[in-house]
C-alpha cells in the first residue's frame, strides 16, 4: 500500500484582529508552507481550502483564494466542518492522493473572526447547533461545553481547580510559541479575579476555561508517497485517519462527560495506523475550552474515563510528562481562527516529528496524534502521523 | 384564487427564532395550549423529542403527537452569564438536558428557580411545562418534579 506524505507545512500568526483580507491572511500560511516545501505551485495539482462560513461577506472563498495564490487552473474544492474544516480538508486531500487523481494537495484553513463582536460570534457558532429546537433558547458555544463540564463534575468529582490546570499548561507553552495569540503566563491566582479569568460565562466554566477567538491560517501540502521521497528530506507519514459525526441535538446525546465523534474518530485511527494510544509521543487535541482538553484526554485512551483529572494534576500531559498534549499552547493560548485550527494543529506534529519544534520540541518522538472536533462534538477527526 | 400563505408559525418559538416553516409547525399550537408534544413514528414506534416529521428508521411521515407528561432526571445543566446577540435581556438563564428514558429533552430552567446552580443537581426529578418567554413567544420550562 502507498503512503501519503506532508511535505510543506506553514501557519500565520495568530493574531486578535489581522490587518488585511482574507485572500492577504491566507498568503501568509501558503508562503510559510511552500518555503517549507520547497516546491514550486505548478506541482500543486489540486487545492482544499477550509473555513466556516458567515464570518466574513465572501461567499464560496475556494476560488478567490486560489486565484490569489496563483492556484488556476488546478481544481479547488471548499470543505467547510465548522471548527474541523481544515482537518477534514487533510482527509480530503489524503483520498484525492491515495486514489492518484492527485499527486501533490495543498490543504488551507483560514478564518477572519475580528470582522465581528464576540456576542455576534457566539451567535453565529450558535448556529452552527440545532437552529429550530436549540439556538432560540440562547445557545453558545461556552454553554454547551459547560454541559459537559458539569456533567464530569458530577460523574468524577473533576473540579473547577482541575479544569484551571489545563489553562495554566496552555499558558507555559504559549508564552513560547510565537505564532500564539495569547503569549502570557497563567497564574492560579488570575482565576481568583472575578473580573478576568475568574469571571463567569456559564456554569462551571468561567473566563479562563474559553479559548480567544483569533484570525489567523494554516496550510499543510501533502503527496503520493513517491513525490514525498522526490521532494522532502523529512516526510511526515499520514497513518491512520478517523472521521465521525454525533446528533446534533444535545437531547440526541447518550453521555455528557465525553464527546462520542472524539471516542469513534480516535478507535478508526489508531485501528488504521495498527496502534493503540501507549504509542503515541505527542499530543495536539482540541481544546477550544479546558473541559474539552479533559474529554479528549480520556476519550483517545491516554486515561480511563474519569482518569483525566489525575493524569493533569500529575502535571502528565506537560511536555515532559507520560503525554504531552498541546505543548504548542494549544486553542487556548495559541488561538481558535476556527477553520485554521486543524491544519495548524497538524504543523505543529509534524514540526515535533521533524525534531524543528524548538523551545517546545519533545524529545524525539516517533508517532503523534491530531484530534479536531467540529461544533459541540457534532464532527470529529482524529489523525495520526509518523516519521516512518 | 387567494395566495396560499404560508405557515410561518416556528417563529414564535422561543427568545429570538432563527426559522419559521417546519412540517412540525403544530407544535407551537400544543405548546399554547399547554402541551409539550413530541412525535413518534406509526410504523416502528420509535419516540422522538425534538419531534419530527419523518422517520429515517421505517422511511415513513406517517407519525402521531404525543404528550411529554410526567418526570425526568437532570443530566446537566449550565447558567449563562454571558449571551449571544438576541438574548442578552434574558440573562442570567439555565438550559438543561432531562432524560426521560425514551427520548431526552434540551431546554430552560424556569426562572422561578432562583438560585440554579445552588438548588440544582444532576441526578434530580424534573418536569416539563408550557410557558412565555419575556418578551413573550412561546417555550417551555423544566420545574422540580
Amino acid at each position: 500500500m502507498s503512503k501519503v506524505g506532508i511535505i510543506g507545512v506553514g501557519q500565520s500568526t495568530f493574531v486578535r484582529s489581522y490587518p488585511g483580507s482574507i485572500r492577504e491572511l491566507a498568503f501568509e500560511a501558503y508562503s510559510d508552507a511552500m518555503r517549507d516545501a520547497q516546491i514550486t505551485n505548478d506541482l500543486v495539482d489540486a487545492t482544499v481550502i477550509c473555513s466556516s462560513p458567515e464570518y466574513d461577506k465572501q461567499r464560496s472563498p475556494a476560488g478567490v483564494v486560489a486565484e490569489y495564490l496563483g492556484l488556476n487552473p488546478q481544481p479547488t474544492f471548499y470543505v467547510e466542518t465548522l471548527c474541523s474544516s481544515s482537518s477534514t480538508g487533510l482527509k480530503l486531500a489524503y483520498s484525492l492522493v491515495k486514489s492518484g487523481l492527485h499527486s501533490c494537495v495543498m490543504v488551507l484553513g483560514f478564518q477572519i473572526m475580528s470582522q465581528l463582536t464576540s456576542a455576534e460570534s457566539q451567535e453565529r457558532m450558535g448556529r452552527g447547533a440545532d437552529i429550530q429546537w436549540e439556538s432560540p433558547f440562547g445557545t453558545m458555544m461556552p454553554a454547551y461545553y459547560a454541559l459537559h463540564a458539569q456533567a464530569h463534575m458530577a460523574k468524577y468529582g473533576t473540579t473547577s481547580e482541575d479544569l484551571a490546570l489545563i489553562r495554566i499548561k496552555s499558558g507555559t507553552y504559549g508564552q513560547l510559541n510565537e505564532r500564539a495569540v495569547f503569549r502570557k503566563e497563567v497564574t492560579p491566582e488570575m482565576f481568583a479575579d472575578k473580573d478576568g479569568f475568574g469571571g463567569p460565562v456559564s456554569s462551571p466554566l468561567r473566563v479562563g476555561d474559553c479559548c480567544a477567538n483569533a484570525d489567523g491560517s494554516s496550510c499543510i501540502i501533502v503527496a503520493s508517497e513517491e513525490k514525498a521521497k522526490a521532494l522532502c528530506k523529512k516526510p511526515v507519514w499520514i497513518l491512520g485517519i478517523g472521521s465521525a459525526s454525533a446528533p446534533v441535538n444535545m437531547a440526541g446525546r447518550d453521555q455528557f462527560s465525553g464527546l462520542l465523534v472524539g471516542i469513534e474518530a480516535g478507535k478508526q485511527a489508531y485501528k488504521m495506523a495498527g496502534i493503540t494510544s501507549k504509542h503515541i509521543d505527542v499530543a495536539e487535541v482540541h481544546d477550544c475550552f479546558t473541559i474539552a482538553e479533559m474529554m479528549a484526554i480520556e476519550n483517545l485512551g491516554f486515561a480511563e474515563p474519569g482518569g483525566g483529572p489525575e493524569l493533569v494534576r500529575a502535571k502528565e500531559t506537560y511536555k515532559e510528562g507520560k503525554i504531552p498534549v498541546n505543548v504548542d499552547g494549544g486553542l487556548l493560548s495559541k488561538g481558535h481562527p476556527i477553520g485554521a485550527t486543524g491544519c495548524s494543529q497538524v504543523r505543529t506534529i509534524v514540526l515535533q516529528l521533524r525534531g524543528e519544534a524548538g523551545a517546545i520540541q519533545v524529545k524525539d518522538p516517533t508517532i503523534g496524534l491530531v484530534h479536531n472536533i467540529g461544533g459541540v462534538g457534532l464532527y470529529g477527526n482524529v489523525t495520526i502521523l509518523g516519521r516512518e | 384564487m387567494a395566495k396560499k400563505e404560508i405557515d410561518r408559525r416556528f417563529n414564535k418559538f422561543g427568545t429570538v427564532s432563527f426559522m419559521g416553516v417546519s412540517k412540525t409547525n403544530d407544535f407551537i399550537d400544543y405548546l399554547e395550549q399547554g402541551k409539550v408534544m413530541g412525535t413518534r413514528c406509526k410504523a416502528c414506534g420509535k419516540a422522538f423529542f425534538p419531534p419530527r416529521s419523518d422517520c429515517f428508521h421505517s422511511l415513513t411521515s406517517e407519525m402521531e403527537w404525543f404528550e411529554v407528561t410526567g418526570t425526568g432526571t437532570l443530566l446537566t445543566f449550565s447558567t449563562l452569564r454571558y449571551a449571544p446577540v438576541g438574548f442578552e435581556g434574558d440573562l442570567p438563564y439555565t438550559i438543561a438536558v432531562v432524560d426521560y428514558g425514551d427520548y431526552k429533552v434540551f431546554g430552560r430552567i424556569d426562572k422561578a428557580i432562583a438560585s440554579p446552580d445552588e438548588e440544582l443537581k444532576v441526578g434530580m426529578s424534573m418536569k416539563v411545562v408550557a410557558g412565555k418567554t419575556a418578551n413573550g413567544q412561546d417555550i417551555y420550562f423544566f420545574q422540580k418534579a
